[in-house]
């Protein structure tokens, strides 16, 4: 065995031993431990898990990579990532603490007294959830065949059963607690690499600062400069002003993502673990934080990165990589197929350009900027070691969420909300560890088996919470006038219209063939991307719902105005809701 | 009109103010704006660049902890905090 792959083993299983020793010490004992971990996790550990929870594979390993090739577009994942946070922390997490239930769609359902809107949440969620979670399972085999270069299946074998012990053993709690640890381990992860790089480029160690600064071979030039000319030269779009498709495009995208990440179920979940309100808005606070130190270092490493990929096959304008010299994290990446070279005019060189015709690098997955950026830096073994371990503990922690907020919705939500309501919380316990295992199986088997819509599954996930969930909710705290009829009515529409442009595009579930409408331009509703849709899906259900509303002059009953009224003041005594 | 809708009411205040800001970092200044800003210079960046892949993200982080902080001293102020209660 050699010693990176000896590095990596005690990488990966030690930080697994530690995840089962945490899932050990803190397993739950009643439903509300496994909810919401009693609602006693204090809030800066809890922005830590949320941060974990958040950031999953596609955080850690593809956004440096997106940005690394996107430049300036790349920022809309940068800001809608982060800015959703704002939202959740003004506009949904303090109000949904103080309701203090187990699972967005009870809130739902007893805010629009209504086991129907009830039931479009659940699937929602589950559909954003499940979808979600097969990023995560592929994220997990991935890291497992190019790492310890074990059967992919097996990888993610091993990834499910990890995942299983302290998520089914645990609930929220063992989860809390576990990601509270992984997040340490990946944002190490991320960090100590950035570092290294930033430093060996500009001097500089702290990535931030280095993606501003000059380089320190001497020349005085800033690294941006430096990158724009780069790429110009090679005839690619300029790093720091490429948009990705129009300024309104480039709005919606961000304006999506954000109303997506507050509508997201199994992060709206874990404001319902902190002990107050109060708890509720500083946890989204160091929630942001936390998210923030992998989201301000993510642009560096992209930049770092591509500057780094470039320098390597094309050391000076004159000077091109022949390929036979070319390095061995190069032939690494050949031999998985993500990185592809093709001497087109046969001298033996590696042309690396923007046109398709002459460009010889015909295929550099995106995704292996992250993973290969340690080996391109020439950096050491232990740190792309460390690399691995904190991809798996992305996609873990990930995945652990959704698993928790898939299980919680089906056992709390359909089976004790609508169909059995005279179970016990003992047997409820039960079921809900038997939806996970069984949300397991299969988001393992399609892991395994990836459906066609694997990739579109980010659209998809946030599309529907942009959609549904964030203006239900919305509106479920600041419009007190909406009913049950308005409230379903907009949902559906919203969702309506978001996936209709999805799969008008993309094909019906994201399987081929089956986009209809096929004559039309690509994006044609005013050029907006179907990712960056979900913002216009949000517009059309606060119409929708407020166009029903006055139509049919609906006016939810006291009680509910009541509810209202009381989930927006924080105190909770009797006393202080009395008062009208 | 009572403590509880005069509380409601400076909680709407606050939260359009920060809001307001959101936008403008991240909207206005990272993409709206973004060419004109350009032309301004933060060390290496490109001043609407750093908005848009850092600066949009400080501020954010500093508008999370403002409004809790605020949104704490308005519950003592019209008596609608937790802790006394409990």
């Amino acid at each position: 065995m050699d010693e990176l792959k000896l590095y990596t083993y005690i990488a990966v299983f030690g930080t697994f031993g530690l995840y089962f020793a945490i899932a050990w010490w803190a397993r739950a004992g009643s439903t509300s431990e496994f909810y919401v971990a009693g609602g006693g996790v204090h809030p800066i550990l809890n922005g830590m898990a949320i941060g974990a929870d958040w950031m999953s594979a596609a955080s850690f390993i593809s956004m440096a990579g997106l940005i690394a090739f996107l430049g300036y577009g790349g920022s809309v994942f940068l800001m809608g990532w982060t800015g959703g946070y704002v939202l959740l922390a003004m506009l949904l997490a303090p109000y949904l603490r103080k309701y203090g239930k187990f699972t967005v769609p009870e809130f739902i359902g007893d805010r629009y007294y209504s086991n129907v809107a009830r039931v479009v949440a659940v699937l929602c969620l589950i559909i954003a959830s499940l979808t979600y979670v097969i990023g995560q399972m592929k994220g997990v085999g991935v890291a497992f065949s190019r790492f310890l270069e074990v059967d992919y299946g097996l990888g993610l074998g091993i990834g499910m059963f990890v995942v299983w012990v302290y998520a089914v053993l645990g609930g929220m709690k063992g989860i809390t607690y576990t990601q509270i640890a992984q997040y340490c381990v990946l944002i190490f992860a991320y960090t100590v690499p950035a570092v290294f790089i930033s430093l060996h480029l500009t001097g500089n160690p702290i990535p931030q600062i280095g993606l501003g600064s000059t380089l320190s071979d001497g020349s005085g030039v800033y690294l941006l400069d430096k990158l724009d000319l780069v790429v110009t030269d090679l005839g690619f779009k300029e790093y720091t002003t490429a948009k990705l498709g129009s300024t309104l495009n480039m709005f919606m995208y961000t304006l999506s993502l954000m109303i997506g990440t507050a509508g997201l179920p199994h992060v709206i979940m874990r404001f319902f673990t902190v002990p107050s309100v109060k708890g509720a808005r500083s946890s989204a606070g160091w929630a942001l934080i936390f998210i923030a130190a992998l989201y301000t270092v993510a642009p560096a490493v992209g930049a770092m990165a591509r500057l780094n990929l470039m320098n390597t096959i094309q050391p000076a304008a004159s000077e091109t990589l022949e390929y036979e010299q070319r390095p061995q994290w190069f032939k690494n990446w050949e031999t998985t197929g993500l990185l592809k070279f093709e001497d087109k005019n046969g001298d033996g060189k590696i042309q690396y350009v923007a046109d398709k015709e002459k460009n010889e690098m015909v295929k550099v997955d995106r995704d292996i900027m992250v993973l290969a950026n340690p080996e391109i830096a020439n950096l050491p073994n232990w740190v792309i070691a460390l690399v691995a371990a904190g991809g798996l503990a992305a996609a873990l922690s990930t995945a652990a969420g959704l698993l928790l907020a898939i299980a919680s919705s089906i056992s709390h939500d359909l089976l004790k909300g609508v169909f059995r309501p005279e179970i016990t919380e003992r047997t409820e316990l039960t079921a809900s560890r038997v939806a996970m295992t069984v949300s397991i199986l299969i988001a393992g088997y399609l892991g395994l088996n990836p459906p066609g819509f694997a990739a579109g599954t980010v659209a998809l996930a946030f599309g529907l919470a942009a959609s549904s969930i964030f203006p239900a909710l919305m509106m479920g705290i600041f419009a007190k006038s909406i009913g049950s009829k308005a409230a379903v009515a907009g949902m559906l529409a919203g969702i309506g219209i978001t996936l209709l442009y999805i799969f008008q595009h993309e094909g019906i579930m994201f399987i081929k063939g089956t986009a209809f409408l096929g004559d039309m331009a690509r994006n044609w509703f005013f050029g907006i991307d179907p990712k960056a849709f979900g913002a216009v899906g949000a517009f059309v259900n606060f119409g929708v719902a407020f166009a029903v509303s006055r139509i049919i002059n609906e006016r939810p009953p006291e009680t509910i105005q009541k509810m209202i009224e009381d989930i927006r003041i924080p105190s909770g005594s009797p006393a202080a809701a009395i008062g009208h | 009109m009572d403590k509880h809708q005069s509380y409601w009411k400076a909680n709407l205040r606050l939260m359009s103010i920060c809001l307001s800001i959101w936008f403008v970092v991240s909207f206005l200044f990272g993409i709206i704006l973004v060419e004109p800003l350009n032309n301004f210079h933060l060390g290496g960046y490109k001043l609407g660049f750093w908005f848009a892949q850092q600066g949009s993200i400080y501020t954010f982080v500093a508008l999370v902890f403002f409004y809790s902080y605020r949104m704490n001293k308005l519950d003592k102020k019209f008596g609608v905090h937790e802790d006394e209660e409990k």
